[in-house]
């Protein structure tokens, strides 16, 4: 079977005035059809501006992108032109916002917003899309829908709003869903509704999602396979199960740890990373994790270690010359 | 919706009358009266008998009666200078020309103001936009009439492009309004410029252009009417300064529009010309800015009393 989206190599970098960060930094990112992908980082490891750059959204110049391979349905995207771009954008491969509150346009009813990508890619009549646009809000649960299709954004709520987006983008039925911290914004009990529905989407609809979070747990109840992105980097990735319940870089482990869990005792260990994400702009020569890792070795200062197999499951790789097990043991 | 409409119209009424009040004491307040810098000084008896016509021998509280009775039967009294002329009928011979003047300098205004600042936002700090914006410093630091001075030299005396003064043609009306409108032009360039860029750089600029919509579409659907928002606050603004910009303007191109007999009217102490130019010129204004508000709510659906709410 071949990937539906297959990223190899993929560099964004942008010019600024104290130089040039390295926001994307070398990634590989392959997705299969119907699958689900997480991407999960702190806040600045470059996963907006990953996904930013997949969806063609980042204006270059002033970004500088380049990569081996952007393909997308068999079909090469790094060299697209803008037309193309828009043929692909919000038809086969759409993208949900993190800020609800602000992803909509506040001066269009919600109806017209959702009924755009049908007109615009499916020439649809005004109409019909006005029908479609009522259907798809029934599909992500907004009661009432023929009513609300005359409201503004800002007679909703930020899990309607949401819920909307969703709609947006499953408009045109696409293949992929590129979900951006789609449920940060939002609170708890929403969050988990959100999530129960793009799981239920993706399973009547078949429709692949690649989920950015900067929450494991979220990942965890959603995506199939991991990527633990830092500084740009894809550091370690894996099954969902495999990464939970084997972490084998120190970052991966201390993300899964600063996570609060259930069965944790009251007060107990919430440990944030010590230490600042690094400059992107002057990135280490060694590994950019070094400086916060606990398990550093002199090694680890000289050379940036690349995404290897982790010895016994070829699924698995990551970006780490030492074994948290046996640290003195590198690898 | 209807009560704000109600609401802001009684409102009109009211700034109007206040305005009308306060000017209807003050002219008389001011020294000189109507008949003294005529010509031939008239005689005590001659005097006594123009007053008595104007009911101006009366005591300010009565003449005030009849002239608010007067006015809200709709009739703006005689002239006390140009006799045997009715307000009314001297106003709605200039008014015409003001007219004419205003809404073409608006319009300019507007249509310059918002492509150059639309244009200027969309190639932001490209040539382009600097030299748009190095345009509109100028616009807006120099005052009307210096570009009146400036437009007359060029195209009246330099490339006999237009006549250079008087009310016979749509031509006559060409450069005076170019000149009234190139500060407003400037002003509205600059602030559709900034207003652009701050709505482009929203996220629901990304989701539109996420949605595969082309960036014509997205200018013209998602960011044109959030920026015009503070085009259309500072209309209101504009106006009054229009308004006052065409009394020197029609001055210089002589142009025989309600500006012009105001001004005279105001040295020769014709009160009811004054005050009926007070009347015509405040009603412009406030209703001008209750359309504007209007309109304002109609664009923003979050504004409270919209159609959105
Ligand atoms: N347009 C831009 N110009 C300069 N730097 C940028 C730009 N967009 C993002 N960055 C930088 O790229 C880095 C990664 O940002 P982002 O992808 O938003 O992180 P994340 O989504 O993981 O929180 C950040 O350091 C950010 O400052
Ligand atoms: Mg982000």
């Amino acid at each position: 079977m071949t990937a539906l989206l297959d990223v190899v190599n993929l560099r964004t970098s942008f010019p600024t005035p104290s130089g040039l960060v390295r926001a994307v930094d070398g990634v590989n990112l392959k997705v299969e059809p119907g699958g689900s992908v997480g991407i999960v980082g702190e806040s600045g490891s470059g996963k907006s501006v990953l996904s930013l750059t997949i969806m063609g959204l980042v204006a270059c110049p002033p970004a500088i992108i380049t990569a081996d391979k952007i393909e997308f349905e068999g079909r090469d995207l790094s060299h697209a032109s803008q037309a193309q771009w828009r043929g692909v954008r919000g038809n086969r491969l759409a993208m949900i916002f993190q800020d609800p509150m602000t992803s909509l346009n506040p001066f269009l009813t919600v109806g017209d917003q959702l009924a755009e990508p049908l007109i615009v890619h499916r020439q649809a009549s005004a109409a019909d899309a006005r029908n479609k646009a009522k259907e798809l809000l029934q599909r992500v649960g907004i009661p009432a829908a023929s009513e609300r299709l005359d409201a503004y954004p800002h007679q909703f709520s930020g899990g309607m709003r949401q819920r909307v987006m969703i709609a947006m983008a499953m408009a045109c039925e696409p293949a992929l869903i590129i979900a951006d911290e789609p449920t940060t914004a939002l609170d708890v009990t929403v969050q988990a509704q959100i999530l129960d529905l793009m799981r239920e989407i993706r399973e009547s609809a078949g429709t692949a999602f690649v989920l950015i979070t900067h929450d494991m747990g979220v990942a965890a109840g959603f995506c199939d396979e991991i990527n633990v992105m830092y500084a740009g980097r894809v550091v370690e990735r894996g099954s969902t199960r495999s990464i939970f319940r084997d972490p084998r870089h120190p970052y991966t482990k201390a993300l899964l740890e600063s996570v609060p869990r259930l069965d944790d005792p009251p007060g107990g260990r919430f440990l944030p990373i010590p230490g600042q994400p690094p400059d992107l702009t002057s990135l280490p020569v060694g590994c950019s994790y070094a400086p916060r890792c606990r398990w550093v070795q002199p090694g680890c200062l000289e050379t940036a270690p690349t995404l290897v197999p982790v010895e016994n499951d070829p699924a698995r790789t990551k970006a780490c010359f030492v074994d948290m097990a046996d640290p003195k043991g590198q690898v | 919706m209807l009560v704000m409409v109600l609401k802001r119209l009684g409102g009109v009424i009211l700034t109007v009358w206040m305005v009308a009040t306060l000017s209807f004491f003050l002219i008389r307040l001011a020294p000189g009266n109507p008949f003294a810098n005529e010509l031939h000084s008239l005689s005590p008896e001659e005097d006594a008998a123009r007053r008595r016509e104007y009911h101006l021998d009366e005591s300010y509280s009565v003449q005030y009666g009849y002239w608010l009775w007067d006015l809200c039967r709709g009739d703006l009294g005689d002239s006390m200078k140009y006799r045997g002329k009715t307000v009314n009928a001297l106003i709605a011979q200039t008014f015409p020309t003001s007219l004419a003047l205003g809404s073409m300098a608006m319009l300019m205004a507007l249509v310059v103001g918002m492509t150059t600042g639309v244009l200027a936002a969309l190639r932001q700090n490209s040539p382009t936009d600097y030299a748009l914006m190095a345009v509109a410093v100028f616009g807006i630091s120099l005052p009307s009439f210096v570009f009146a001075m400036l437009g007359i030299v060029l195209f009246v005396f330099g490339a006999r492009l237009f006549p250079l003064a008087g009310w016979e043609s749509y031509r006559h009306v060409i450069l005076p309004a170019m000149a009234l409108s190139l500060p407003f032009a400037a002003k509205i360039s600059r602030l559709t410029r900034v207003g652009m860029l701050e709505v482009l750089g929203e996220d629901f600029i990304r989701t539109a252009y996420a949605k595969g919509l082309a960036e014509r579409h997205v200018v013209i659907k998602h960011a044109l009417r959030g920026a015009m928002l503070p085009v259309i606050s500072y209309l209101g603004p504009a106006f009054a300064l229009i308004l006052t910009g065409s009394l020197v303007i029609e001055k210089i191109f002589f142009l025989p529009g309600l500006g012009t007999i105001f001004v005279q009217a105001a040295t020769n102490r014709d009160y009811n010309v004054v005050l009926g130019t007070v009347v015509v010129f405040s009603t412009l204004l406030c209703f001008f800015n209750f359309l504007v508000d209007l309109s304002y709510s109609l664009l923003d659906p979050r504004v409270k009393g919209s159609t959105g709410e």
